[in-house]
């Protein structure tokens, strides 16, 4: 269902609710269609018009300020016209009412809704009853997917990594909780990453996580050794009142990325966070804001690739189906 | 089916309407793909002292709605500010002229400059816009449902002319 829902009659990517079911083509599509992206940051004019007159609704159930704001400045780098909803989640009747909400926005001539919501499939139901000109982008649905941050974080690798073939990656934190996780690890094992590992404790770690195809540690010296990449994921602070964790303490001194830990990854390691950060729980500001981590490009890089799965849904994705039509008249 | 005809000669031609047009000063930008090939050459032959920029004009298409994004964007590098300066625009092919439309939209992003000439390896008939080459290497005549297509580029360039698929 997942899979048809994101794709048009024709095979095109219509939607960009998760990266199940996603080709490495595709994936590897939008990771060049966003290293070109980039240069339109750097102009003094960072406006191209591939969406002009397109209206974009940012949709969010749920707060965060970083992203919203980074898909609001892609859609107008697009040229496209840019509204931001920040509803608060009614308890009660939340199907009816998210489905309501967006029928009435449908009916302002909305092209493309960016939606985040604490709801797993929130984005997906949307995609379900929304008509065929209308496109849906998933900014982060409860515990199940936030596919744009995967894919920022790709292209922040390939970027400072090159190939994907040979890396070890490790993902650090609340790995059962966490909907950026379970993306990076669909994102990274479909672009042919050598070895994804995760590193939490016991009561972080879904149960059969290996099914995922990774390899789980519970020991940060053991899982950071050798590897290229170290992915820090937010803890949850909710997570220590509910009996996941003993004390932040306890968490830093075991699982808190410091230079002494960092130091059995390999030499040209990069550090990554999708932020926002806990400096001091998970992270230690040495490292955050120490040489190897990349963290700020992170977020420059979200730019270009939610400008990139913007154009592509919007315009089409013809890799996925049809040969490339010629160039427009030459 | 390849046309016969001599593209070293063409390119030779429009350098030296170029050079006719006293452009010395001028800052010379070619169009992804042809166009930065026959550009390339063209930028050595006259000898221009400011280095060669490249414009992909993907994202300024008109028609990106109907056939989607091309997956073979090239980033556009213009290594010089362009305000108040003379432009080059080089192309392989002038057709319809929205390749044109759509590069001079984008050059206008970067920079307002003194003036834009247009230099075209081959004009053909077909044109859909008010856009006419200043510099031109070759005209030819071909039916409508025919595509012509610079390959083999920069070092052996050769011109394909084809069915077009558009």
């Amino acid at each position: 269902m997942t899979e048809n829902l994101q794709f048009d009659s024709q095979g095109r990517l219509r939607h960009f609710l998760t990266i199940e079911g996603l080709r490495r083509q595709t994936l590897l599509e939008i990771l060049d269609t966003a290293k070109s992206f980039i240069s339109v940051g750097q102009r003094e004019i960072k406006k191209v018009p591939l969406a002009r007159g397109k209206t974009v609704v940012n949709l969010f159930f749920e707060a965060s300020t970083r992203t919203r704001t980074t898909f609001e400045i892609a859609a107008k780098r697009l040229s496209a016209d840019v509204i931001n909803l920040n509803i608060a989640t009614s308890s009660a009747n939340k199907g009816e009412t998210l489905l309501d909400t967006v029928r009435n926005l449908e009916a302002m001539h909305t092209d493309l809704f960016v939606v985040r919501h604490n709801r797993s499939g929130a984005a997906h139901l949307i995609a379900a009853h929304v008509p065929a000109h209308v496109h849906i982008i998933n900014a982060g649905d409860g515990a199940h997917a936030h596919p744009t941050q995967a894919m920022l974080d790709a292209f922040t690798i390939r970027e400072h990594k090159g190939s994907f073939d040979k890396l070890k990656v490790a993902i650090v934190g609340d790995i059962q909780h966490s909907r950026v996780a379970r993306s990076q690890i669909h994102a990274l094992n479909t672009l042919g990453v050598a070895e994804v590992r995760v590193i939490a404790p016991k009561t972080l770690l879904p149960t059969a996580v290996e099914r995922l195809g990774v390899v789980p540690y519970t020991d940060m010296k053991a899982g950071l050794d050798g590897v290229d990449v170290v992915i820090m994921l937010r803890l949850q602070l909710e997570r220590m009142r509910g009996a996941f964790l003993p004390s932040e303490q306890e968490y830093f001194n075991l699982y808190g990325l410091t230079p002494e830990k960092l130091g059995y990854a390999k030499k040209d390691a990069i550090v990554m966070h999708p932020g926002p950060m806990n400096r001091g729980l998970e992270i230690d500001s040495i490292v955050a804001d120490g040489p190897q981590s990349v963290i700020l490009p992170q977020v420059t890089n979200g730019i270009a690739v939610r400008m990139a799965i913007m154009a592509l849904i919007l315009g089409g994705s013809p890799n996925e189906s049809r040969s490339r039509a010629p160039r427009a008249s030459e | 089916m390849s046309q016969s005809f001599d593209i070293n000669a063409a390119i030779d031609r429009m350098a030296q309407q170029l050079r006719e047009l006293n452009k010395k000063q001028a800052v010379m930008v070619g169009i992804h793909t042809g166009g930065a090939w026959i550009a390339e050459r063209l930028h050595k032959q006259l000898a221009l002292t400011d280095p060669l920029g490249t414009l992909d004009i993907s994202f300024y298409r008109d028609d990106f709605t109907r056939i989607g994004m091309n997956p073979q964007v090239k980033a556009s590098n213009l290594p010089v500010n362009l305000e108040d300066r003379h432009v080059i625009l080089v192309d392989d092919v002038l057709h319809t002229g929205r390749t044109i439309r759509a590069a001079l939209n984008e050059i206008f992003d970067y920079g307002r400059p003194a003036s834009v000439t247009l230099a075209v390896l081959i004009v053909r008939e077909g044109r859909e816009l008010p856009i006419e080459a200043q510099v031109a290497g070759e005209h030819m005549q071909l039916n409508k449902r025919l595509q012509a297509k610079l390959i083999g580029g920069p070092d052996h360039l050769e011109l394909k002319i084809q069915e077009s698929h558009a």
